[in-house]
């Protein structure tokens, strides 16, 4: 919810929203021909500001709408609906397997942790929820944390009937309390945009939210380790300094402003339209849960829990990638 | 989509149905099936429940399956309660003494998804009929030998009398 409401209140700042009398900074005070301009400009940027506020308003209105986690938006029978063209794209596109389901405890709430590759368009996502949505069938609670802008972007809508809430702390703790499956991605925007020689590393850039979240909730990590989604696309560099140039870490909670060679663009910046990801098969692997208060105790270490989550996923990402003969093909 | 397989099993319609009735021997026989396990306190017989799952392409489909029919050493047909939408039947016939056809029909799809859903149907037809030949092929294997089996262990027994 802290998310949604400073975006929103910033979004307010830049103008969109707000229109009381204070005065702005195009007020001058002062007599004749200048005041009498001064008073036209100051009357044409407040007038400005109230069309900015009318047309603005409802995009903010519905900006947070979006950002704010309905969890009742999950809707099972669109999700059953759309099975088969998730599994038309997930099978001939991706040739996906998801291997080991079974390891996902059946009865409880579990938060399953990945490793996120693929760009913006995320298929390790897709082949994974048609996975976990047919296998478990598609009444089971089962949401997936995103950034933001995934939200509010034209997508976003779609995203939410799938169980898409906005990436939050309360978020996740709501829906693991309501006994929900939640998949989150420690390494959120950094690792979905590595470099694609970096495809077979982990990185979840010390991240370890997810550790005080499972404890919060007192609910099992499962690992789910993927390869493949970073060969989807030719990602060249996260773009962070550029990034941190343009304030967008600041503005809008994104840390990096990835460079790629990307169908149809050629040479794609930002991503945020996009791209025709290349058909790389997609695999899956679910690793056995960890317990952390029975592995680590009642008071664990952060660090070492999450040494020890990162390196049991390196290990099963090593031997996937050692499984790979071929790039693309699998 | 509707697909159907048959074989014919150089056994009694007895043993044959016997095999079929118990809910063990599908993850022995039946290809692709990764789960077939009871759902609920009947194991097997009219109204009894299981959860399935089949692997076709990326996934892993099925659901909660109920049996609706059950024709002792004829007929059984099951139906989805949740998950995919599938009918499936085994029609067990005896065509001469000790040699029995069995056929299985299987239909499915997903109410409500257009044109993808028929699309969907189509490009899953060819693996899920490959299933069902390789499960007639086991099934028949499997049946037969569990017959040889008994055989031998009869004359045995005839034998030390």
């Amino acid at each position: 919810m802290a998310d949604a409401s400073t975006l929103a209140e910033r979004a307010r700042g830049n103008g969109a929203g707000d229109h009381d009398d204070s005065p702005g900074p195009f007020t001058v005070s002062g007599p004749g021909v200048l005041g009498a301009l001064a008073g036209i400009g100051a009357g044409a940027a407040r007038a400005g500001q109230a069309i900015a506020g009318r047309v603005a308003g409802p995009v903010v209105e519905g900006l947070r709408d979006r950002l704010t986690a309905d969890f009742d938006d999950r809707d099972p029978d669109y999700i059953r609906e759309n099975l088969p063209l998730t599994w038309l794209l997930a099978s001939l596109w991706f040739r996906g397997e998801v291997r080991n389901l079974g390891n996902v405890p059946e009865d409880r709430p579990v938060l399953l942790v990945g490793n996120h590759s693929g760009g913006n368009l995320t298929p390790d996502t897709i082949v994974f929820t048609l996975a976990f949505s047919t296998y478990f069938g598609v009444e089971r609670p089962f949401y997936q944390l995103a950034h933001n802008l995934v939200l509010a972007s034209p997508a976003g809508q779609i995203l939410r009937k799938y169980g898409t809430v906005a990436a939050s702390h309360e978020h996740a703790k709501e829906a693991l309390e309501a006994g929900a499956a939640l998949l989150v991605y420690p390494g959120g925007d950094w690792e979905v945009h590595r470099p694609f020689w970096e495809s077979d590393r982990v990185d979840f850039a010390g991240r370890k939210g997810f550790i005080r979240l499972a404890l919060d909730a007192g609910v099992p990590i499962v690992p789910v380790v993927s390869i493949g989604g970073q060969e989807t696309s030719l990602f060249l560099s996260r773009g962070d300094r550029i990034a941190r140039v343009f304030g967008l870490d600041r503005t809008l909670r994104l840390k990096v402003l990835p460079i790629s060679l990307a169908l149809p663009w050629v040479i794609n910046i930002g991503d945020f339209l996009g791209h025709v990801p290349l058909p790389a098969k997609i695999t899956t692997e679910v690793l056995p849960p960890i317990n952390i208060t029975e592995q680590f105790g009642e008071d664990p270490d952060h660090e070492v829990v999450y040494e020890h989550v990162t390196r049991v996923m390196q290990e099963c990402l090593d031997s996937l990638a050692a499984e790979r003969r071929y790039p693309l093909i699998g | 989509m509707r697909l159907g397989e048959s074989i014919e099993i150089t056994a009694s319609q007895q043993l044959v149905w016997d095999y079929l009735a118990e809910p063990t021997n599908y993850l022995h026989f039946m290809s692709g099936v990764t789960r077939w396990e009871p759902a609920g306190d009947r194991r097997s017989g009219l109204g009894a429940r299981y959860r399935m799952l089949i692997r076709v392409g990326a996934a892993e489909v099925g659901g909660l399956i109920e049996f609706v029919e059950w024709r002792p050493c004829t007929d059984m047909a099951w139906t989805s309660v949740t998950g995919v939408d599938q009918r499936g039947r085994w029609r067990v016939r005896e065509v001469a003494s000790r040699r029995t056809r069995v056929e299985l029909r299987y239909a499915y799809g997903v109410a409500g998804a257009g044109v993808a859903g028929l699309l969907a149907e189509r490009v899953a037809a060819p693996a899920l009929s490959r299933h069902l030949r390789r499960s007639l092929q086991q099934l028949k294997r499997q049946v037969e030998h569990e017959q040889l089996r008994s055989e031998a262990k009869r004359r045995r027994e005839a034998s030390a009398a």
